[in-house]
């Protein structure tokens, strides 16, 4: 049932078909909207975090009022399952079909470390919204990779400096056995100086920590220090407290977050953590920032969400500097490097490594008056504190 | 390591032997009775958990919540069982992986679009939130004993009625043959969706229990599943007592194990090398002594099938 064309009336539509081909550049920078590919996790054990990290860019727009530096955005959600290869492939996608004008986002350093070459290689902006590897922060820094979160190594170091600062002398690590718990104890112990009483990994699969907890009730260490993701993190946290361990400082890393702490609830009351982030920091932004996404999610927002909703009001700073013309490679990316907005964390620049230079914090689970539980500053421990890694980077000037 | 941290550290397993065997009892039930694999049962934990805390929440209460819970996981798996798994029964081994795999993916996504990605929490009650003091400065919460009183309590309970009713007698005749327990003229089928519901009310029963310790989220099942396979082979497929016998020494293995291992590495290596392959070699452990366990007695410790 085609429909029947005369070889003339074929050949006025191929013509017709090559002068829009001809003219689309144009357009696009006119009027054609900027299409973003958001990657996140969204199913799976880790969905609470990408859901954290899509809302907050969705609500980023909102305030924008769907606009990137006054052109229309089109965001295409990519979930990435959190599997490498299903990432890549639907990256790749998004890349050669949609023709993705930037692609942000991402939770886990698996994930990131796989989309890397496949987007630079395109010549494409790649801003991370919450990993960020050592990799590409030192010899394989990259013009075309930004990240509004930090660099691993910071947080877990931020810690260190924290038990180093309370005075701690005795101090026991606990975290899972995987290249990112080793990379946590390792970036504790860059700045504690105390001495380490026991390093103990349990599989990313572990459940009851009873044996774990017998063993720092036997120690008595003066601290601990742990990274427990997600629903590891809300074991641990509710059988310390059961265990009547609290008195034993707690101090975490993306363990007692705004992501977990609705099922870590009491438990977590006065456990530490370190972030660059925390919603209760006083600044017109972040005020507007978590007071609308509690309003339009119905849930605290955690740092998953503040680096996403920084990533929209960068790249919508950045297309506003350029014009909207996203053609030059060079001028887009001393827009975004100059990173002109108003971060919801206070001050924000990037290294020459494009990883940002910024304050971290120490923070506390507190309960707030309506009863819900969120991390609060408690006081900065690193100033504008640059990543350990950006010395070893040599930026290209031009792409 | 001292004594009385070697004794805790067996306390630790014992528990945690006693709430694998709340899992695997059912599934040793439904594969040994029923020839049937589900790997579904793992996901009935889930449903159990999540039940218990949303019905928690609900009513205030935790006994009331676990009371309704029951009921519901039970029509739950009776649900599963007249939907899917009763067409399967008559196919090979194959199609029943297969299928309840599908099971598992659609209910760990079922239930994140209806609570969310994010974990949900199920308070302990009040009654138990106390804890005894057994070394300095730790506490044994009064739940866990609890969760191994409610194990014991419910190895009792299986016995009983495997051994000593005639329920339990057909159960234990359709476990070694059952074209000819149907032969004798019993609804084998009836019986079987008996089985299924009670197994999957029994996993049921074990997600309410271990939630108020546990992050109840999406695939929490998974995990404990290929431990409870692991037991339902150590024990002999079909057999409580197997099971159960099975379930303490896996706890134990896992608990003491991983306490120790890294320990008697470093016999042999230095610290930090001790420390990772001893974790690395803990959570192999449980593995070997099913090889080693498997070597000797391939059908297990309690053989059903002779």
């Amino acid at each position: 049932m085609g429909i029947e064309t005369t070889p003339a009336l074929a050949r006025r539509a191929m013509l017709a078909a090559g002068a829009a081909l001809l003219a689309a550049p144009t357009v696009r920078a006119q009027g054609a909207p900027i299409k973003v590919g958001l990657v996140a996790v969204l199913t799976g054990p880790q969905a609470a975090l990408g859901t954290q990290l899509r809302d907050g860019w969705t609500l980023g727009l909102r305030h924008l009022e769907n606009r990137l530096g006054g052109r229309p955005v089109e965001t295409i959600v990519i979930d990435d399952e959190l599997r490498p290869d299903v990432a890549v492939t639907k990256v790749r996608a998004a890349l050669e079909r949609d023709r993705v004008d930037f692609v942000v986002g991402v939770v886990f350093s698996n994930i990131l470390q796989a989309i890397m070459r496949p987007v630079t290689e395109a010549n494409t902006f790649l801003i991370s919204t919450n990993a960020g590897p050592s990799t590409f922060a030192g010899r394989g820094c990259n013009p075309f990779f930004f990240t509004t979160s930090y660099n691993n190594d910071q947080v877990h170091s931020v810690m260190g400096q924290a038990a180093q600062d309370a005075g701690y002398r005795r101090v026991f690590l606990l975290t899972p056995n995987y290249q990112a718990g080793r990379d946590a104890m390792a970036g504790f112990k860059s700045r504690f100086q105390g001495q380490v009483v026991d390093e103990v990994y349990v599989p990313l699969t572990h459940v009851d920590f009873s044996a774990e907890l017998a063993r720092i009730a036997a120690l008595r260490p003066d601290a601990i220090f742990t990274f427990m993701p997600g629903g590891l993190g809300v074991n641990l946290v509710r059988q310390y407290r059961q265990a009547g361990l609290q008195n034993i400082p707690f101090l975490s890393t993306f363990t007692v977050d705004e992501a977990t702490l609705p099922a870590q609830g009491e438990a977590a009351l006065g456990f530490f953590s370190g972030a660059n982030w925390a919603p209760d920091m006083e600044n017109e932004q972040n005020r507007r920032f978590v007071r609308d996404m509690e309003a339009q999610f119905n849930y605290i927002p955690a740092t998953y969400a503040a680096q996403s909703y920084d990533a929209a009001m960068l790249l919508d700073s950045a297309v506003r500097r350029v014009g909207g013309n996203l053609a030059d490679r060079n001028a887009l990316r001393q827009a975004i490097a100059a990173a002109d907005f108003r971060s919801v964390r206070g001050a924000f620049r990037f290294g020459v490594n494009q990883y940002p230079v910024q304050d971290f914090w120490l923070c506390q689970v507190v309960r707030r008056p309506d009863g819900r539980f969120q991390t609060q500053t408690v006081r900065r421990v690193l100033e504008a504190n640059v990543d350990p890694w950006a010395g070893e980077c040599r930026m290209p000037g031009r792409v | 390591m001292n004594t009385t941290l070697l004794l805790v550290q067996v306390l630790n397993g014992l528990q945690f032997g006693i709430l694998l065997f709340l899992v695997a009892a059912g599934l040793t039930l439904v594969f040994g009775v029923m020839d049937f694999i589900n790997l579904a049962h793992g996901v009935q934990y889930m449903i159990g958990a999540y039940l218990g805390a949303t019905l928690a929440a609900l009513t205030g209460s935790f006994w009331l919540g676990l009371l309704l819970a029951l009921p519901a996981a039970l029509l739950f798996g009776l649900l599963l069982e007249l939907l899917v798994f009763r067409h399967l029964y008559e196919r090979d081994h194959l199609s029943q992986v297969l299928a309840t795999f599908g099971v598992i993916l659609f209910l760990n996504q079922g239930v994140k679009a209806v609570f969310g990605a994010a974990p949900l929490q199920m308070p302990v009650p009040e009654a138990l939130s106390g804890g005894v003091r057994i070394m300095e400065g730790l506490l044994y919460p009064a739940y866990r004993l609890a969760i191994l009183a409610a194990g014991l309590a419910t190895a009792a309970l299986l016995w009983v009625l495997v051994e000593r009713t005639r329920v339990g007698m057909l159960v234990r005749a359709g476990a070694s043959n059952a074209p000819m327990l149907s032969a004798l003229g019993v609804d084998v089928r009836r019986l079987f969706m008996a089985v299924f519901g009670f197994g999957a009310m029994l996993a049921g029963f074990a997600g309410v229990m271990a939630a108020p310790i546990l992050s109840v989220e999406p695939g929490m099942g998974d995990n404990l599943l290929i431990l409870a396979f692991v037991v339902i082979v150590i024990g002999g497929i079909g057999s409580i007592r197997g099971a159960f016998i099975a379930a303490l020494i896996v706890g134990l293995v896992e608990t003491i194990g991983r306490s120790m291992m890294p320990d008697l590495m470093r016999l042999f290596l230095d610290a930090s090398a001790a420390r990772q392959t001893g974790a690395a070699l803990a959570s192999m452990l449980v593995y070997i002594v099913m090889a080693a366990i498997l070597a000797f007695r391939p059908a297990g410790l309690f053989p059903v099938r002779t």
